[in-house]
C-alpha cells in the first residue's frame, strides 16, 4: 500500500499557476479574442467641468472601418440609469458613480464623453480626433490644498472621543501636520472589458476585475437581468491593488456597445486612461497631537483628517481609525472630513487609509521619541497593549515585540546614531529608521465546491480572483495540508462568476475567508470518505468515524495505520466516480468574535542621503510580518517584498501632478509618473512571525498584502531625519524637501 | 558608496519616448494648428508583410498603421507579449527582433519586413521551460505575471549581451521593464543565477 512521506508533500513551492505566467500561457482580459469583435476606445474630455453643447461626430463616422460612436444622444437606454427608483423595475438598481456616455455633462478632464467603436483598433483610434466637442465650460476646483483652507468646502465630518480628556503633566507634545499626494495604483495590465451578449438577455463579460461575482451582481442589476445569465471570466488578473475592486465606466460603456452593435466588443483603456479612471488614493491632509508623560506613556492622541473624493461621489477610508487602537492611550479624539473636488472618484489604494494615517501616526511617535530623548523602539513598547483600547476586545495575536527584536537585530539598530546628522561616511549621511503598520484582519463567507475523482484527484472552485498575491497557490497548499494529500493531485479554479460564490480579492481578507471555506470543504470531504470506509471497506464496518482519519490519500485508523484503504479504491468499492460537495464557510464563530484580529507589521530601513545633493539611496530593508501562519512561504515573501517597493514608490517618487488651470493630470504615463524600478531597490529581507493565529480562524491564517505596504513611508521618513535631521512631513520625500536645490539632470 | 546613475539615463528615455508617443496621440485641442482637419479619410491600404514568428514564417495582410504588439496580441494570438502602455514606457510588450531586444509597441509592423521576431512562446524551442523562465519560477520572480513577459525577454538579453557581471549591472540593463507588483529583487536573483550557471542560454 502507497503510503507517501508526508514531507514530500509541500516540496513543490513553486506558484501553481508559475508555468503558465512564465511562458505567456496564461490569458488576461483582453486576452480573449472572440469572433467578429468589434474594438472601442473612448473619447475623453479636455475640460474639467461644463456641459457638452454639441458633438460633431459626422467626420470620425465617415473614418475607415467606424461602426458606431455612442455618446448622450444616442446611447440605448441602460435601466440602471435611471435615478427615478419609482420607475425602476424591482431587480434594477441605480448604477454608482459616473454613467458613462449617458448626459453632456463633464465632471473631471479626462472623463469619457463618447465611444468610438470600429473594426479594428487602429480604426477606432484614428478616429478619435475627428469627435469635435464644443463645450460650455464651467468654473472648477481641482487644488485640494487651497480648497481644504476653507471649512465650508468639507463635507461628512465624523468624529470619535474617547476618555475625558488628559490632565495628567505633560512633558512632551507633538503637532504635526503631513500631506500625501495623489497616488495611482498603475497595475500593469490595462484595464478590459469585452462584452457579448450571447442572447437577448444573457450576457458574457471578460472583465479585469478583483470580484468577479461583484461585478456579476453589479452589471446584472444596472441592465435589469437575473444574476444568473451574467457571466464574469477574470481567469489572471494582471495587478490591481484596489483599482479592480469596482466596475468602472469601461464595464457599461462596453456592454452598451455590444449590445447597440450586436456583436462582442473590446475596451481597453490607455495608460493615460489608466491614471483618471479607475481611481487614486485620494490626496490627504492630516494633523496629529500626541502628548506623553516623561516615561513616554502616551497621555492624548488627536488626529485629524481630511481626504478629497470627487464631486459627485463621497470616498472615504480608515485614515484615522489606526490612532483609535494601534496603542495604549486613554484620551483620543479624531476627526476625519472629505473634500470634493472636480475630479474622478477615488479607490482604495494597497494599504488604504491606514497606510496614509499610519504615515502620520507612526511619523509624529517617531517625533516624540527625539523630544523625550527615548529610543522609538523602546516609545512603541512602552505604549504596547494586548487589548484593542477602541472595543476593548483582545487581540486574537499581537507579536509586534517579536518584530521589533527581529529587525532591531538584523538592521544594525545599534549602529543608529542616537542625534540626527551625525553618521557621515564618505559624503553621505546615514540613518536609521523603523515604523509599524497594522490592518484589520477579517473572515467573511464563501462556499466552495470539492469534488474528489475516482482518479483521485481534487478540484476546489470558488468565483474569487488572483490579482497576483498567489491565492491559487495558497489555497491549494491549505488543501493540501487538510487533506494531507500532495499538491499535484489538487487543482483550484478561481476567477469565473459561475463557480460558488467567493469574495472580492481586497483588504487582506482572502486568504482567511477562502481558505477557511476551503479547510472546510476538504474536513467534509474527509467526513464523507470516513462514512464511505465504514460502509464499504472491507474491516471497517466495527469502527466509528471518531477513531479514522484521512491522510496521504488512504482512510485509516487513528491507533493502527495499517488498517486502511486507499481512497480511490474505496470510491470504486462504493460504486462512485466522484463525491461532489459545495460548503459555505460563514463569518467569524461566537467564539472567534469575542477577539479583535489584526496583522502586524514592524519596516526597519537603513539609508544614506548624500550631503552634497540630497539624494536618497535606501540601503537595506528589513521587514517583518505578523500575520499568523504563513501558508506559502514563498508567494507570502513576495507579497512583503512587493510591499516594500510599493511603500518606497509613496515615500520617495510617487506623486500625481494636476495641472489646476486646466484641471488636466499633467503626469499621467510611466515616463513622469515615478514608480520605482530595479536601480532602487534596497536588499530587502521579509521575515515573518509565522505564528498561527487560532483565535481568528481554524487556519491561523491572516492577511499580508496590506501590512506589507502599511507604515513603510513613515520607516524611511524616519530614517531621512536620523541621517539628516530634517523632518519631511509631505510625500513624496524628494531633495528641494531636504533644503537642497534642485539640479537638471 | 557612490550614488546610482542608472535612473537617470532610463528617465532620460523615457523623456524622448514620450515625445514620441504625443505625436502619436496628439490631444484634439492641438490638432487644429497643424490643420489634420482638412484630411479626409479614405480607405486604409493593406501590406503585405513577411515575418518569422518563433522559427515559422509568416504572410499576412496587416494595416500599415498596426505596431508589431497589436499585430502579435490582436490578429495572430500571441497574446504572451503584453500591452502596458503603448508609450515605450513600461517593457511589457518586450520581444526580440533579429535576436536584439525590442519594444514592440513602439514599432510598426510593414518596418519589420523578413526579420525574425522572438516572443516569450518561442523562447524555448522545446516542452521544456527555457533555463530563463525557470529561474523565474524558482526565485518567484512575479506576482501577477504580467510584466513577466517582458521581464523574461529582457532578462534573456541581458544575460546574452553580458550585462550580467554584476547586480548593478543587471539592474540598469533592466531598468526599462516596470514591475508594479515589486517583484525585482527576485528577478535579479534569477538572472544572476542564469547568468552563472548557464553556460549559453
Amino acid at each position: 500500500m502507497n503510503t507517501k512521506n508526508i514531507d514530500t508533500i509541500f516540496w513543490e513551492d513553486e506558484r501553481v499557476d508559475g508555468a503558465d505566467k512564465v511562458t505567456g500561457k496564461a490569458r488576461y482580459t483582453a486576452e480573449h479574442n472572440l469572433p467578429n469583435m468589434a474594438y472601442a476606445v473612448f473619447v475623453t474630455s479636455n475640460i474639467a467641468k461644463g456641459t457638452i453643447k454639441n458633438l460633431d461626430t459626422t467626420k470620425a463616422l465617415a473614418m475607415n472601418g467606424v461602426l458606431d460612436i455612442i455618446y448622450y444622444a444616442n446611447c440605448p437606454a441602460v435601466p440602471g440609469y435611471n435615478s427615478n427608483a419609482a420607475e425602476r423595475p424591482k431587480n434594477v438598481s441605480e448604477w454608482r458613480g459616473h454613467k458613462v456616455l449617458y448626459d453632456n455633462k463633464v465632471r473631471f478632464f479626462g472623463q469619457p464623453i463618447a465611444l468610438i467603436v470600429a473594426d479594428s483598433l487602429e480604426n477606432a483610434n484614428a478616429a478619435i480626433r475627428f469627435v469635435k466637442p464644443e463645450y460650455e465650460k464651467e468654473s472648477f476646483e481641482t487644488n485640494f490644498d487651497k480648497a481644504r483652507l476653507d471649512p465650508a468646502n468639507l463635507k461628512a465630518p465624523i468624529s470619535y472621543k474617547r476618555g475625558a480628556g488628559n490632565t495628567k503633566a505633560i512633558a512632551a507634545t507633538v503637532d504635526a501636520e503631513f500631506n500625501i499626494p495623489i497616488e495611482v495604483h498603475n497595475p500593469m495590465e490595462l484595464q478590459a472589458t469585452i462584452a457579448y451578449w450571447e442572447a437577448e438577455d444573457k450576457l458574457l463579460l471578460y472583465d479585469k476585475t478583483q470580484g468577479p461575482k461583484s461585478t456579476q451582481g453589479i452589471v446584472a442589476r444596472t441592465f435589469g437581468l437575473p444574476e444568473k445569465n451574467v457571466r464574469v471570466i477574470a481567469e489572471n488578473v494582471g495587478g490591481a491593488f484596489g483599482s479592480s475592486l469596482r466596475s468602472w465606466a469601461n464595464v457599461p460603456a462596453a456592454c452598451i456597445a455590444a449590445k447597440k452593435l450586436n456583436r462582442p466588443v473590446k475596451l481597453v483603456l490607455t495608460r493615460p486612461q489608466m491614471f483618471s479612471l479607475i481611481g487614486y488614493r485620494p490626496q490627504s491632509w492630516q494633523k496629529v497631537n500626541i502628548a506623553s508623560d516623561a516615561e513616554g506613556n502616551f497621555l492624548s492622541i488627536n488626529h485629524e483628517a481630511i481626504s478629497s473624493t470627487s464631486r459627485y461621489e463621497d470616498f472615504r477610508e480608515g485614515i484615522v481609525d489606526v490612532s483609535k487602537f494601534l496603542y495604549a492611550c486613554e484620551n483620543v479624539t479624531t476627526k476625519y472630513s472629505i473634500l470634493p473636488l472636480d475630479l474622478s472618484t477615488p479607490i482604495w489604494m494597497r494599504g488604504p487609509g491606514e497606510a496614509t494615517g499610519c504615515f502620520a501616526l507612526e511619523s509624529a511617535i517617531d517625533e516624540l521619541s527625539y523630544k523625550l530623548k527615548m529610543d522609538p523602539i523602546a516609545l512603541r513598547i512602552k505604549n504596547f497593549t494586548t487589548v484593542n483600547p477602541e472595543n476593548k476586545l483582545p487581540f486574537s495575536d499581537n507579536n509586534l515585540k517579536a518584530c521589533y527584536d527581529y529587525g532591531k537585530e538584523k538592521i544594525g539598530w545599534k549602529n543608529r546614531p542616537a542625534v540626527p546628522g551625525t553618521l557621515k561616511e564618505n559624503g553621505w549621511l546615514i540613518g536609521y529608521g523603523m515604523a509599524v503598520g497594522v490592518f484589520g484582519a477579517g473572515k467573511g463567507s464563501a462556499s466552495v465546491r470539492a469534488v474528489l475523482s475516482n482518479d483521485g484527484k481534487l478540484l476546489l472552485e470558488c468565483a474569487v480572483s488572483d490579482m497576483g498575491p498567489g491565492t491559487t497557490t495558497a489555497m491549494t497548499r491549505i488543501a493540501a495540508e487538510t487533506m494531507q494529500m500532495p499538491i499535484g493531485k489538487i487543482k483550484f479554479k478561481l476567477g469565473d462568476s459561475d463557480l460558488p460564490p467567493g469574495p472580492s480579492q481586497g483588504g487582506s481578507g482572502t486568504t482567511s475567508t477562502v481558505g477557511s471555506a476551503v479547510d472546510l470543504a476538504c474536513k467534509t470531504l474527509q467526513q464523507k470518505l470516513i462514512g464511505l470506509a465504514i460502509q464499504f471497506a472491507p474491516g471497517f464496518s466495527s469502527f466509528t468515524a471518531d477513531t479514522l482519519e484521512v491522510k496521504n490519500e488512504l482512510v485509516s485508523l487513528k491507533t493502527d495505520a495499517s488498517k486502511n484503504i486507499n481512497i480511490v479504491e474505496l470510491l470504486k468499492l462504493a460504486n462512485q466516480e466522484k463525491i461532489d460537495l459545495t460548503i459555505t464557510s460563514n463569518g467569524k464563530t461566537a467564539e472567534q468574535l469575542k477577539f479583535t484580529s489584526n496583522s502586524f507589521s514592524a519596516h526597519f530601513v537603513k539609508l544614506a542621503v548624500n550631503a552634497k545633493d540630497g539624494k536618497i539611496k535606501v540601503l537595506q530593508v528589513i521587514t517583518t510580518g505578523d500575520s499568523g501562519k504563513i501558508i506559502s512561504p514563498k508567494t507570502a515573501r513576495s507579497q512583503m517584498l512587493g510591499g516594500v517597493v510599493g511603500g518606497l514608490g509613496m515615500a520617495l517618487s510617487e506623486k500625481l501632478e494636476i495641472d489646476h488651470t486646466t484641471g488636466q493630470i499633467s503626469n499621467a504615463s510611466f515616463g513622469a509618473y515615478h514608480v520605482p524600478l530595479h536601480s532602487q531597490i534596497p536588499p530587502t529581507e521579509a521575515w515573518f512571525v509565522n505564528k498561527p493565529d487560532m483565535n481568528m480562524n481554524d487556519i491561523g491564517a491572516k492577511g499580508i498584502g496590506e501590512i506589507a505596504l502599511i507604515g513603510f513611508a513613515a520607516a524611511i521618513s524616519n530614517a531621512v531625519y536620523n541621517a539628516t535631521g530634517k523632518r519631511v512631513r509631505d510625500l513624496p520625500i524628494t531633495p528641494d524637501k531636504l533644503g537642497f536645490k534642485t539640479t537638471k539632470a | 558608496m557612490k550614488p546610482c546613475n542608472y535612473n537617470d539615463a532610463r528617465r532620460g528615455f523615457l523623456k524622448k519616448s514620450a515625445a514620441i508617443a504625443a505625436l502619436y496621440i496628439t490631444p484634439s485641442i492641438f490638432v487644429k494648428a497643424f490643420a489634420v482637419d482638412a484630411v479626409v479619410p479614405t480607405p486604409i491600404a493593406k501590406e503585405k508583410l513577411s515575418v518569422t514568428i518563433n522559427g515559422k514564417l509568416v504572410q499576412v495582410e496587416v494595416d500599415a498603421r498596426i505596431t508589431i504588439l497589436n499585430l502579435l496580441r490582436e490578429e495572430l494570438s500571441f497574446t504572451g507579449t503584453k500591452k502596458g502602455c503603448e508609450m515605450g514606457q513600461c517593457g511589457a510588450c518586450t520581444i526580440h527582433i533579429n535576436g536584439k531586444r525590442t519594444k514592440s509597441c513602439m514599432e510598426l509592423a510593414v518596418n519589420h519586413q523578413n526579420n525574425k521576431i522572438t516572443t516569450i512562446e518561442g523562447l524555448s524551442a522545446t516542452e521544456q521551460l527555457h533555463p530563463m523562465q525557470a529561474a523565474f519560477l524558482k526565485h518567484d520572480a512575479f506576482q501577477c505575471g504580467y510584466c513577466t513577459s517582458g521581464q523574461i525577454m529582457s532578462a534573456v538579453a541581458c544575460v546574452r549581451e553580458g550585462q550580467a557581471k554584476s547586480r548593478d549591472s543587471i539592474k540598469a540593463f533592466m531598468d526599462f521593464n516596470i514591475c508594479r507588483c515589486g517583484a525585482y529583487q527576485n528577478i535579479v536573483d534569477a538572472i544572476e543565477e542564469v547568468a552563472k550557471t548557464s553556460a549559453k542560454i
